[in-house]
């Protein structure tokens, strides 16, 4: 009996003891921190995916509080509700801006971009970017060996095995930026979301003159300038035998999409058109 | 017998050309000049569409400081200024020229006789190398008037000409060792003369007794220069390997040159190049190419007029065989894979090689299982299964810190990884960023 | 030409070797001790070895079959077999077959699949399901039968004392041990007590020959833990010659030969430079002599090996090969 008593004794006060070394050694060693960061990382997604530019939601939330604006600080991943409640409680006023998406401007499927050669090298297109123009006709296109899918932690993009080009998924991507800065061929654009989740855009990077371009793939820009002319609003340019529409300057109307001989400005989320002779 | 001491693979030799005469390949209907045939700034054009040029003409000047002039190998018209898909396998600019006729530019000596003299000054002679064009032929391209003269900081006691010819399949530089020794001899002393230096050692692998016995003998009467056999290894002829093999010496990692340890290297086809500069006037405009193969009807070492499509050398070697699966400018180990043959034939065009389908196709890779056969292979002493992890994992760090700048890009860990891993993909990656993180770091500070 | 042409980059040929080709090898220069235990302990030894490597070869296939989601590791590249062979040689011929089995399912299981299959575990798989059974079966792990030739009984052996139990016996200051320790030609043909691959350190060397020809291993790992045990057991025979006995005997006893030059040297679980390879033998050497003279356990080898793969990813990281053009500070 006495020696339960003991084991009890010993134990408990040891237990104690070593409670109050503890607390007093927490009270003593306090790290002070701002209470706000603690208040903005458990606001944030805590995916930790750098497209904030810092190195974890911790650091970007610290970043805010530090900070005296919320210049160029901003975390696509939480949305733009969230955002406002960090800008409040760092103290800032915030201007949101446009809420923007991944694009992927490569019309280079398989059926489109036939092979040229065989590529069985390391699975990176980082690596297969530095090697050479590719297994294909067209050295500036999507190289399709998934790094884009690798860099997403929002699970929004995916290859699609019969064309060999990624898939965002609209509502998953948040715009962070992962995918865009992981594809060597800079392939992937983030633009405006708009509203109805419609954008227009040229979905082509390759600067070959136009027949190299069009006998390397069958839906090629090629640079003739078609769509600059058809653009009322001064939306597209044209550099280097690729036309590019600016995203904050187009209003939506898709009179380049009809007039690209080679329908390789793509139209997102819009209803079909009427057939003209049923007017 | 001398080698390196760290790492190094044996791959089959496949020399299967070493016994046959240099034959001179036709005029090709169009040569191609791509502008980037060297290490530097791209040469800039110096003619246009519609001009008249002879062989020799120049067609593009340096670039900079670090660059080289292109000359005609052709006598014809300037077709375009257009680009071509070159050796790199990316499509550069690139003067086209029709080939009518073979008028030479009246200047170039092209009599066969044995020049043994020359009265030009130390700088006459770099600004006659610099304005023939003279670049490395060993495959890097380095220009040779820049790598002739180093800074006055450095001082050079040893001129080590690379004859070795490591690469399997290859044998240009055998076949001019045994077919133009005396020119070779002569050019050595115009370089001794350059660098103001009395000793030269000529490396030669031992596969080449031939070629050694000859060399030996043409340089019994001759003073400064020795030749001196390598054991066979690859790779021996590593700008790095060679020096260590000829001197005992290590060129320390980059940034730091082989002059850092008072040694120049040149290949033995940059020799003979700078011989006919200097000689006899002639620019950088023919070259000897390999071309190779197992399965190749008719394997041959070609005299190429530069420009000349690959297509027309396979043509001439009885044409590309129907199991190809890789065309290859270069050697097995580190030469390039062409996309078609299309490509000309440039300045650093050593070989063309095809590779039957069942060679050159990789098998799967499988998980690495830590054998350490690419650390014993590697003749850097670095670790390649660690920096290819490190690379995939995008760890930029840690390859930094294991040395990965060193790396020369030989191919033997991957050459011999059980694991068919893409050891050297990897590591190409990760040196690409790197370099990159510290030419940012250097522009900052 | 119809076929398209590979754009892939150097090196564009390989040397031809092959995970396979190096297991091969494995199983080759392991058949020599092979046949030696079925001389010396008859049936029992091929009995156990086949029931091991063919459970090693099962739980593998199960595991990554049903349990594997990404990558699927085959068992044909041989590594399975290897882990079952090895298993086997540290097991007493009369092994219980459901032992065996157990063993298996810990060594393929817990050594090697869970860590994500080949070239990912930290610890050599065979030793990982020796020690599990030396721990929850240290009866039958530690009977060894008489050699009786090839007509030992598998089940019904008579068990005797190994020469490593008298080794430490003798060390205790059992001097009539000493009596019966078996002579130095016994005990390097194999004629002796111990586990079945353990046995004849003649067969393990003639392995060793056939894996240094055939280019799988390097001397270093083995060269470096028969020279530390030398050392230091010599040092030991020479301060007092009664208590310890001659480094021969501790040479040929006990799994030191296995395990110098079938156990450390397991890719998987050894350093990757020949600095670190050669502190690697040595730390196992000592640790080995160590708990063989004042450890409670008769046999070192398989605890020393198992730290010391505790400790090679340090060792990976502090004994780097000499890089060309390093300048010595």
């Amino acid at each position: 009996m006495t020696f339960i008593l003991t084991a009890v004794l010993v134990l408990g006060v040891t237990g104690l003891v070593l409670g109050l070394v503890l607390y007093a050694v927490s009270r003593k060693f306090k790290v002070e921190e701002d209470p706000r960061v603690a208040q903005i990382t458990r606001l944030l997604p805590s995916a930790n995916c750098g497209g904030c530019g810092f190195p974890g939601c911790a650091a970007f939330a610290e970043a805010c509080v530090k900070s005296d604006s919320m210049e160029g600080l901003k975390c696509a991943a939480a949305g733009k509700k969230v955002m406002q409640q960090i800008a409040e409680i760092a103290g800032h006023s915030i201007d949101q801006g446009v809420e923007k998406v991944a694009v992927v401007k490569c019309n280079g499927s398989c059926a489109n971009r036939p092979k040229t050669g065989v590529y069985d090298g390391a699975k990176s297109c980082a690596a297969a970017a530095l090697m050479n123009g590719g297994d294909t006709g067209c050295f500036y296109g999507c190289l399709g060996c998934g790094d884009c899918v690798k860099a997403c932690r929002f699970d929004a993009i995916h290859m699609d095995p019969e064309t060999g080009l990624p898939v965002v998924d609209f509502d998953k991507c948040t715009a962070c930026g992962a995918c865009a800065k992981a594809c060597p061929r800079h392939v992937i654009e983030l633009r405006n979301k708009n509203k109805m989740d419609r954008r227009v855009y040229v979905s082509c990077v390759n600067k070959d003159k136009g027949p190299v371009a069009k006998k390397a793939c069958a839906m090629a820009c090629i640079g003739c300038g078609k769509c600059v002319k058809a653009c009322q609003f001064e939306a597209i340019t044209l550099e280097n035998n690729l036309a590019y529409i600016d995203f904050d300057k187009c209003r939506l109307c898709r009179k380049c999409v009809d007039e690209c001989p080679q329908h390789c400005i793509v139209a997102v989320n819009f209803p079909e058109k009427e057939p003209i002779d049923n007017q | 017998m001398n080698t390196f001491k760290i790492g190094g693979v044996h791959p089959n030799s496949n020399k299967l050309t070493a016994g046959k005469k240099i034959e001179v390949l036709g005029l090709p209907a169009q040569a191609v000049f791509p502008l980037s045939q060297h290490i530097g700034a791209p040469a800039v054009p110096c003619v246009q569409k519609g001009d008249s040029v002879l062989v020799g003409t120049r067609i593009a000047d340096p670039g900079g400081f670090m660059s080289a002039s292109i000359h005609s190998s052709v006598s014809g018209k300037v077709a375009k200024i257009d680009s071509i898909v070159d050796a790199s396998g990316l499509r550069k600019p690139a003067i086209f020229i029709d080939v009518e006729g073979d008028e030479w530019e009246p200047s170039i000596d092209r009599s066969d006789k044995l020049v043994l003299q020359s009265n030009m000054s130390r700088e006459e002679i770099v600004e006659r190398i610099k304005n023939c064009g003279i670049v490395g032929m060993g495959g890097a391209c380095f220009p040779t008037h820049v790598k002739l003269t180093p800074p006055k900081d450095y001082v050079i006691d040893t001129l080590i000409i690379n004859a070795v010819e490591c690469e399997p399949y290859l044998t240009a530089d055998h076949r001019l060792l045994l077919e133009y020794p005396d020119q070779i001899v002569i050019g050595i002393k115009v370089m001794l003369k350059v660098l103001g230096i009395d000793r030269a050692v000529i490396g030669i692998e031992e596969n080449k007794p031939d070629a050694i016995d000859l060399m030996k003998a043409k340089i019994s009467m001759v003073s400064g220069i020795e030749v001196m056999p390598l054991k066979m290894k690859y790779p021996q002829g590593g700008e790095k390997q060679l020096i260590e093999a000829v001197t005992g010496r290590q060129v320390p990692p980059p940034p730091a040159l082989p002059a850092s340890v008072g040694c120049v290297v040149q290949n033995v086809g940059t020799v003979f190049a700078i011989y006919e500069a200097v000689m006899k006037n002639k620019p950088l405009i023919d070259r000897i190419v390999t071309v190779t193969g197992k399965e190749v009807a008719n394997p041959c070492n070609l005299k190429v007029r530069m420009g000349t499509p690959v297509s027309q050398l396979i043509e001439y070697a009885g044409g590309m065989p129907a199991d190809t699966g890789k065309l290859i400018s270069g050697g097995p180990m580190m030469g390039r894979p062409l996309l078609d043959d299309t490509a000309p034939v440039v300045k650093g065009t050593s070989g063309v090689l095809m590779l039957p389908r069942s060679e050159a196709a990789r098998h799967e890779e499988r998980n690495c299982i830590r054998c350490a056969k690419c650390v014993q292979a590697c003749p850097m002493g670095l670790e390649p299964y660690l920096l290819a992890t490190a690379s995939e994992r995008s760890e930029w760090t840690l390859a930094e810190e294991n040395w990965i700048m060193s790396c020369i890009e030989c191919g033997c860990c991957q050459s011999t990884c059980p694991s068919r891993r893409p050891l050297l993909d990897w590591v190409r990656l990760a040196k690409n960023r790197v370099g990159g993180i510290i030419r940012a770091r250097n522009a900052k500070n | 030409m119809d076929q398209k042409l590979y754009v892939t980059t150097s090196p564009h040929v390989h040397c031809g070797d092959t995970i396979e080709r190096n297991m091969r090898w494995v199983i080759w220069a392991l058949m020599p001790a092979l046949f030696a235990s079925f001389y010396v302990f008859g049936v029992g030894a091929l009995i156990v070895t086949a029931t091991s490597v063919a459970s090693c070869v099962f739980f593998e296939w199960f595991i990554s079959r049903f349990m594997y989601t990404t990558h699927r590791s085959s068992i044909s590249d041989l590594s399975a077999v290897i882990t079952g062979i090895l298993l086997a040689f540290n097991m007493p011929s009369n092994m219980p077959l459901y032992m065996i089995v157990i063993g298996a399912l810990v060594a393929i299981g817990v050594g090697k699949m869970v860590f994500g299959g080949l070239g990912c575990n930290p610890f050599n798989p065979a030793l990982v399901g020796r020690v599990f059974l030396l721990i929850s079966f240290p009866a039958k792990m530690t009977s060894w039968p008489v050699p009786a030739g090839f007509a030992t009984s598998y089940i019904d052996a008579e068990t005797g004392a190994t020469p490593l139990n008298l080794i430490g016996q003798i060390a205790g200051g059992n001097s009539a041990a000493a009596d019966q320790l078996p002579s130095l030609g016994d005990m390097f043909m194999g004629n002796i007590g111990g586990c079945i691959g353990e046995v004849s350190a003649l067969m393990l060397i003639i392995g060793f020959v056939i894996l240094l020809c055939s280019r799988v291993i390097t001397w270093h790992i083995p060269v470096a833990i028969i020279a530390t045990v030398a050392a230091l057991t010599g040092i030991m025979w020479l301060i007092n010659p009664v208590l310890y006995v001659n480094p021969l005997y501790h040479l040929c006893s006990g799994g030191l030969m296995l395990g110098a030059i079938f156990m450390a040297t397991d890719y998987v679980t050894s350093p990757m430079s020949t600095k670190g390879m050669v502190w690697y033998g040595i730390g196992i050497g000592l640790l080995t002599v160590i708990i063989r003279y004042f450890g409670s356990y008769p046999e070192g080898m398989s605890f020393a090996i198992l730290i010391m793969n505790a400790v090679t990813p340090l060792i990976n990281n502090w004994c780097k090969p000499k890089r060309f053009g390093e300048v010595k500070k």
